[in-house]
């Protein structure tokens, strides 16, 4: 832990749990979707759903999804600008245990159409944890720069897309597969020590045709 | 740079340098995030503007919470004739109340070491430093002591009120406004430490029994107590006075204690306050409106 941590986060109250990470929750799952946000289904567990609106967790991951960072002056009125800007949210409170006190489970639909379904925890102190993408059990904490994959589990598409990042001199730090079934969907988390530009994932798209999407996460 | 695990760690190295822990604590900050130490510096200066303004925050805004439970406490007291608090403890416990009620009304804060305990260490810094005519960058140097021993603690026990209670969140706050105030006015290492070791023995086994698992009762208005104990603490040890126990010991007393408290007292507001016949009341109240908002 640094002094930093210690002495922060800049945050908007009252809690680094219930609001700070949750806004983080909010705002992974909105890059994670890669594109603008239409609605979202939301969920909130545990601890989150019981004292939840009383932190404005609501409105913190509300935050997020438009793309607030933790520290936003947004973050009070974030359920009246949703409306503002036509997002529709929806928000449900579970009594079911997912094995954590803060847990977090949005169903996000961009402009496009397209959906993802993200569960994330809260660790306190404004750190947080990805822990599921689409059924996919991922860890995506928000503190590396992060490269996601949508392929199919087909030799060598691995070896392509580690083939393109080595290309641009970008180095993995950390690296994680996983697969629905021998042959079927799969997803890779890749941690990189630089963000992955623009440029590249568009690169790594159109590299192999069994790679179906690609996003890079900044560090939140 | 020599890492540093403990109070006793750290101090010694900045005896042998002669430099503050806070300058130490910079030096170490910049070497692991890889910035100058400049940057670091930088950084942390630029926090006080966001305490000084979380404070404002706090006094101007004299509504309540959403529950009802908390507001307008921090201009109630600053406003208000003392009969035997001095100036400087008045302030002290008006701005850190005024932080924590700008906390607890979503404003923006500074978590110091967290959210609920945020106003302990702007408010007692803040107020010393002004009375004293201290620089930004001497508040700076106060900060880096202060988060380098908040460190030590979270290392050595915890700062989570959900794994070590009250005194993890409010009893780390008090030691390191101590300290930090200490070092404010040019205290010793030894002062430091007796500061800070006093201020957190006053607060061991503080429990987190939050009305509604809210952080406005009993938080806000501990803040401000607080803030007076971590000046007492500072005014005992720069009078010579120690602490029998080191400060290790006691953060280690404290992480020790921390594991002992039950659940229902960490943070879950099954205990305590939080069940009370008032604290069940004022929860099935809120719950009520919250279900029909």
């Amino acid at each position: 832990m640094g002094i930093f941590d210690i002495i922060g986060p800049v945050m908007i109250g009252p809690s680094s749990s219930h609001t700070a990470g949750a806004a983080r929750i909010g705002r992974l799952a909105l890059e994670i979707l890669g594109e603008e946000l239409a609605s979202a289904d939301i969920t909130l567990y545990g601890s989150f759903a019981k004292t939840g609106r009383g932190h404005g967790t609501d409105k913190a991951l509300a935050a997020g999804l438009l793309g607030c960072l933790p520290s936003s002056d947004k973050i009070r009125n974030a359920i009246e600008l949703a409306g503002k800007q036509g997002v529709a949210l929806h928000f449900s409170f579970s009594e079911e245990d997912m094995g954590h006190p803060n847990v977090a489970s949005i169903r996000a639909v961009g402009r496009s159409g397209r959906s993802v379904t993200v569960t994330g925890r809260s660790l306190g102190g404004g750190r947080v944890l990805i822990t599921d993408i689409d059924g996919y059990p991922v860890e995506i904490s928000g503190e590396e720069y992060t490269l996601i994959t949508h392929h199919h589990d087909v030799p060598g598409v691995i070896a392509q897309v580690c083939l393109v990042l080595a290309g641009h001199h970008l180095n993995i730090s950390n690296m994680k597969v996983f697969r629905k079934g021998r042959g079927d969907d799969a997803v890779m988390i890749i941690h990189t020590d630089e963000k992955v530009p623009d440029h590249v994932t568009d690169e790594l798209r159109a590299c192999n045709r069994h790679v179906e999407q690609v996003m890079a996460l900044d560090i939140i | 740079m020599k890492d540093y695990h403990s109070i006793k760690e750290l101090f010694e190295e900045a005896d042998l340098r002669h430099c503050s822990p806070g300058i130490l604590a910079c030096r170490k900050e910049a070497e692991e995030q890889n910035i100058s130490y400049e940057e670091a510096w930088d950084r942390m200066k630029k926090l006080i503007p966001i305490f000084e303004h979380s404070i404002r925050r706090g006094l101007a805004d004299k509504t309540r919470s959403l529950s009802g439970m908390i507001g307008g406490d921090a201009n109630r007291l600053y406003r208000a004739r003392m009969h035997f608090l001095s100036p400087v403890c008045r302030r002290a416990c008006a701005y850190a109340i005024a932080a924590a009620e700008a906390n607890a009304k979503m404003y923006r804060i500074v978590a110091c070491p967290t959210a609920g305990s945020c106003g302990i260490v702007p408010a007692v810094i803040g107020v010393v430093g002004r009375e004293i005519h201290a620089s930004d960058d001497e508040y700076t140097r106060a900060l880096f002591t202060a988060g380098a021993i908040g460190r030590v603690v979270a290392e050595n026990a915890s700062i989570a009120g959900a794994v070590g209670g009250c005194q993890a969140e409010c009893g780390t706050a008090v030691g390191m406004a101590a300290a930090g105030v200490v070092d404010l006015l040019g205290g010793t290492t030894e002062q430091m430490g007796d500061a800070l070791a006093l201020g957190i023995k006053n607060l061991l086994g503080l429990v987190c029994d939050p009305v509604a698992g809210l952080v406005e009762v009993p938080c806000v208005k501990r803040n401000g107590m607080d803030a007076v104990i971590a000046l007492t603490a500072a005014e005992m040890a720069l009078a010579g006075i120690h602490s029998v126990i080191p400060p290790d010991e006691v953060i280690e007393a404290m992480g020790k204690i921390g594991r002992l408290l039950p659940a229902s007292l960490r943070e879950t507001s099954q205990a305590g306050l939080a069940v009370t016949p008032t604290g069940r009341r004022i929860t099935e109240e809120l719950n009520r409106k919250l279900r029909n908002s």
